[in-house]
């Protein structure tokens, strides 16, 4: 896909989005007028501001069809090959690691995904990947867990139990 | 002046007793450590540590939290500069040249910029609060509504330059970001607007947090990979005695808007609803409209990294005036601190300055104390920060995603948010790729709800009579201002272009 | 004084023994307490102020983590404890939105009766305030004869279309037979300092947002919403020696999911006793307002909350929800 086609298809998207939007507001029944006496209605801010975004989203595709912008007249490639499997696989551990964290809980996940990227995207050492790979989760729960007391997300029951188990000792040793 | 001064000494020793000067140096090293966190601000400090203070006397423990919040507020600026993500709303602006500085292998003078001018803002803001807490407290009960959205509008105007060449794309980011702010519940007429999918966790809204670290985390981070193919490091900087010294010579370039964002940040600081954000927005956006050189700004202009951190650190200590004098938070933070005070049983309010000016006097000679301590371990530390931008590309790039999805987590206690992070964060990537400008929708985000809310506010108190903002003195004066603001640039801009033609 | 303070003693001793002996259970992982309205507000801090104790006084052996889930008055916050039914780590501390949210909302699927009533901890009180600079104002009738002759132009400030003063302020609109404008701001500070400010004409205010300004003589209550005359307000008259039938009160209570387990609930209800029978919470609620005589829980607490959610939807339906919601 090149720069060009993919400005036509991102205008053609946000014009939709902004459409979608009025409609939600309109069809959620707010007021989208002025109501007497009281100034705008709830609904006024929303809609409008979509419709300015429909506007602006009517003015990028004219400007394309006219070739006024750069990107209209671009025929490089939108996302190049190597760019694809770099962003694309960095997005996907993300969505993998939240995934992960609602089900196998924060630390197993963290562990997993510096694994994934220490050893098998940045082709460090073993050694290093396994210092990231304890170090994070470490670090993370004495930041969050023990000087924040923020309760991370531990997953499925069976997870979070094993984890209980785990946190006890810290209770009983040093709290 | 005696009234001030006797007191204000009184305050100072009572600053330096061992156990205010210690809680004093470890309030600012924590407030340092979570605001450098991305996600993580003085909020998540404060509320954690209050609990804590319950253990040592009420000045010790506000001297605590107000040194933390000192802390936080320079650590900002830090994770903004080192790692483009700003680490609070206040830091935002901060990014716009602190990130190209960095990327430039300036990132030891910008930081050592933000550490200047916030202190120099600290200072500023201090002297002024010393001087006329009284008198602004009685002005910023002057401050309804109108006033208060005049005061947004002058804040948009200031930034009206931010955007990018393409002014549809522009004019988008900036409205997508204001619907943004719409969504959730409405106090105004009690209605859940824009509740995506039926789901009750949109009432909560999307927070600016989320959209911050979406954008400049996530799809900053995604375009420096895109950029670097994940292989470059970034610039490892050596430090050395001359750099240091050159660093501070730098100063001249950016004293100006640092004492213009100073005052400027203090006052808006001082009127309870606005807070630091704000103020450093629109310091920001001051700075470059009135700068000598506009378009450097935004590719790494050291002015456009100190006119903001000047005014954050300004307006943090601006927003406690209305806290101590009027019970009324100008900040998240403050809205804590203030619960402290109750807790401890301290009644904020009219009265207090009279009632209890050892705790007053004490808080204010703390305050001078902390902004030196802090200043001093932020410039000694600045080594230390830039070693992590040393590190190899492929090491940082996890740990950035990792403090992402957890300070995004830690601000709700949802991971519904850091669904919508990555949302947000994967399409402004896909946005940025086109040209389209992002850091409007992260600012309209912070004033819109503001905006909305004082707008109407101000209509329904007039019964629908929209010249209720021209009729009242302060909201008048303000959107003059906001008209000569936005039109300024324009101007110059005609006044340029005739210049250059005449030339050519 | 001795014996006075080995009393104390002894009494924290006991208190802090108490939960101890009832060792079947305890809480095993941090204990969510959930606050059903923003940083800051009334709620905030009476959670903060528990959470500070609890810690304080070593009494949990497990840290509880104060969490605000603000959305929508309250919605999300109950949506949450709906969803964690059977959870015994997750408390929550309300506001009257525990009652009119669901009323008004009712697509939110959330039925209170079936929370856990753990204790209530005090009663909020209201009163109506106005700036002391309207000196034709000294009692009610002259407040209503001056509403009635400014009309639409007399302001109301409050905290939200749907939040308590606005419930109260649509029954003395029904009461006393005018209209108002009311304007909802963020939080109660913000009401108290517009209304100090004179941007708003009158009020309906806890007296901890209000009592400040009231000592430094910028505001003043006219009548309180109470069955008797609080002692912060000797000189206040209630509604009801007026002849005004109107009697209105916030609850801060704690309860928890469905479904606790009852050796849970019994653990926490000793906790919340011993910190209800502290001195630091009863000064807290002498200093704020609050009245704190007796904590009621369990069945008690389930019989209060059923007959208060009855009387929030006969108001709701008495003065109209579109009344009440604005627009």
């Amino acid at each position: 896909m090149t720069v060009r086609t993919a400005e036509l298809l991102m205008a053609i998207a946000t014009l939709l989005l902004s459409l979608g939007l009025m409609m939600k507001v309109y069809f959620d029944g707010l007021t989208i007028g002025w109501v007497d006496g009281r100034g705008p209605g709830a609904g006024v801010w929303p809609f409008w501001l979509s419709a300015g975004m429909a506007l602006a989203s009517l003015a990028t595709l004219i400007r394309w069809f006219m070739g006024v912008t750069p990107e209209s007249r671009s025929t490089e490639d939108y996302i190049s090959r190597d760019t694809l499997f770099i962003v694309g696989v960095s997005a996907a551990a993300l969505l993998g690691l939240l995934i992960s964290i609602t089900i196998i809980g924060t630390y197993l996940s963290l562990m997993l995904f510096m694994l994934l990227y220490v050893r098998f995207l940045g082709g460090h050492s073993w050694g290093m990947t396994m210092g990231m790979v304890i170090g994070t989760p470490v670090f993370i729960y004495l930041l969050f867990e023990v000087a924040l007391t923020k309760y991370l997300p531990k997953g499925l029951p069976i997870f979070e139990e094993g984890f209980l188990w785990l946190d006890n000792f810290r209770y009983e040793w040093f709290y | 002046m005696e009234t001030i001064l006797i007191p204000l000494g009184a305050g100072l020793l009572q600053a330096f007793e061992p156990l205010n000067l210690f809680m004093i140096i470890t309030g600012c090293l924590a407030g340092l450590f979570v605001g450098c966190m991305p996600g993580l601000g003085s909020v998540n400090g404060v509320a954690i540590l209050l609990p804590v203070t319950f253990l040592v006397p009420p000045t010790a423990a506000i001297i605590f939290l107000a040194a933390l919040y000192y802390g936080a507020m320079y650590g900002g600026a830090i994770s903004s500069i080192t790692l483009g993500i700003p680490g609070a709303s206040t830091a935002v602006a901060t990014v716009f040249d602190g990130r190209p500085m960095a990327q430039k292998g300036k990132a030891d003078s910008a930081l050592m910029a933000a550490a200047i001018a916030s202190f120099i803002g600290g200072t500023v803001s201090i002297i002024l609060f010393t001087l006329f807490a009284p008198p602004l407290a009685a002005f910023a009960l002057k401050f309804g509504p109108q006033e208060e959205f005049a005061l947004m509008l002058l804040a948009f105007a200031t930034f009206i330059g931010l955007g990018g060449d393409d002014i549809p794309k522009t004019i988008f980011s900036i409205l997508l970001g204001l619907v943004l702010a719409a969504v959730g519940f409405d106090i105004i007429s009690g209605q859940p607007r824009l509740i995506f999918f039926d789901m009750v966790e949109f009432q909560r809204g999307i927070g600016f947090l989320v959209l911050a670290i979406g954008v400049y985390g996530i799809g900053e981070m995604l375009w420096t990979l895109e950029s670097t193919k994940g292989k470059v490091q970034m610039h490892n900087v050596k430090i050395t005695w001359a750099r240091m010294r050159s660093n501070f010579g730098q100063i001249r370039e950016y004293i100006n808007s640092t004492w213009v964002g100073s005052i400027l940040g203090f006052f808006v600081g001082t009127l309870p609803a606005a807070g630091a954000t704000p103020a450093a927005l629109m310091s920001y956006g001051l700075a470059k409209t009135f700068s000598k050189d506009p378009d450097s700004f935004g590719k790494g202009n050291v002015a456009g990294v100190a006119a903001p951190e000047a005014a954050n650190n300004a307006a943090s200590t601006g927003s406690m005036l209305p806290m101590l004098t009027l019970g009324i938070p100008g900040s998240p933070t403050t809205a804590i601190l203030l619960g402290g005070m109750i807790i401890w049983g301290l009644r904020p309010g009219p009265l207090l300055f009279t009632e209890s000016p050892d705790f007053v006097w004490g808080l204010i000679g703390s305050l001078y104390i902390a902004n030196v301590a802090t200043v001093l371990l932020n410039i000694a530390l600045i080594p230390v920060f830039i070693r992590v931008l040393a590190m190899p590309f492929t090491l940082l790039t996890p740990i950035i995603f990792v403090l992402c999805v957890l300070g995004v987590f830690a601000t709700t206690d949802r991971m519904f948010d850091t669904w919508i992070m990555l949302i947000i964060g994967v399409t402004a990537y896909l946005l940025r790729k086109l040209n389209y400008p992002v850091a409007p929708a992260v600012l309209a985000i912070v004033l819109g709800p503001l905006a909305e809310r004082s707008m109407r506010q101000s209509l329904i108190s007039s019964q629908g009579d929209a010249m209720t903002f021209l009729e009242r003195p302060i909201s008048l004066t303000c959107v003059l201002l906001a008209v000569a603001l936005a039109t300024y640039p324009i101007i110059q801009k005609a006044v340029r272009n005739r210049r250059s033609r005449r030339a050519a | 004084m001795t014996v006075l303070k080995t009393l104390t003693v002894s009494a924290l001793a006991l208190a802090v023994s108490a939960p101890a002996a009832f060792a079947e259970w305890q809480p095993r992982k941090p204990v969510e307490f959930i606050i059903m309205a923003g940083t800051g507000g009334g709620a905030d801090q009476i959670a903060r102020l528990l959470q500070g104790l609890i810690e304080q006084k070593d009494l949990s052996p497990r840290p509880f983590i104060p969490m605000n889930k603000p959305g929508g008055s309250g919605a999300e916050a109950m949506r949450y404890l709906q969803d964690k039914a059977g959870d015994n780590h997750t408390l929550m501390v309300t506001l009257n939105s525990f009652y009119t949210t669901p009323i008004i909302q009712d697509e939110l699927g959330v039925d209170i009766t079936e929370f856990t009533p753990i204790g209530l901890m005090a009663m909020d009180t209201f009163l109506l305030w106005v700036n002391s600079d309207r000196e034709d104002i000294i009692d009610l009738d002259s407040y209503v004869a001056s509403v009635k002759e400014a009309g639409l132009d007399w302001k109301v400030g409050g905290t939200g279309s749907g939040q308590e003063d606005s419930i109260l302020t649509a029954m003395m609109e029904n009461e006393f037979g005018y209209e108002v404008t009311y304007i909802p701001f963020s939080g109660g500070g913000t009401v108290a300092k517009n209304l100090v400010g004179n941007q708003i004409d009158s009020t309906v205010n806890n007296p901890a947002e209000q009592m400040e300004f009231w000592r430094a003589g910028n505001s003043k209550p006219l009548v309180q919403f109470t069955a008797e005359r609080m002692p912060a307000f000797p000189d206040v008259p209630t509604a009801k020696e007026l002849g005004v039938d109107m009697e209105y009160y916030m609850q801060r209570s704690v309860n928890g999911p469905p479904g606790m387990d009852p050796e849970a609930v019994e653990w926490y209800t000793n906790l919340f006793q011993t910190l209800f029978d502290s001195e630091e919470w009863q000064a807290f609620c002498e200093s704020d307002g609050l009245t704190c005589d007796n904590m009621l829980k369990g069945d008690e607490l389930a019989a209060f909350h059923a007959k208060a959610a009855k009387d929030h939807a006969d108001l709701i339906e008495a003065v109209g929800a579109d009344k009440i919601t604005g627009e």
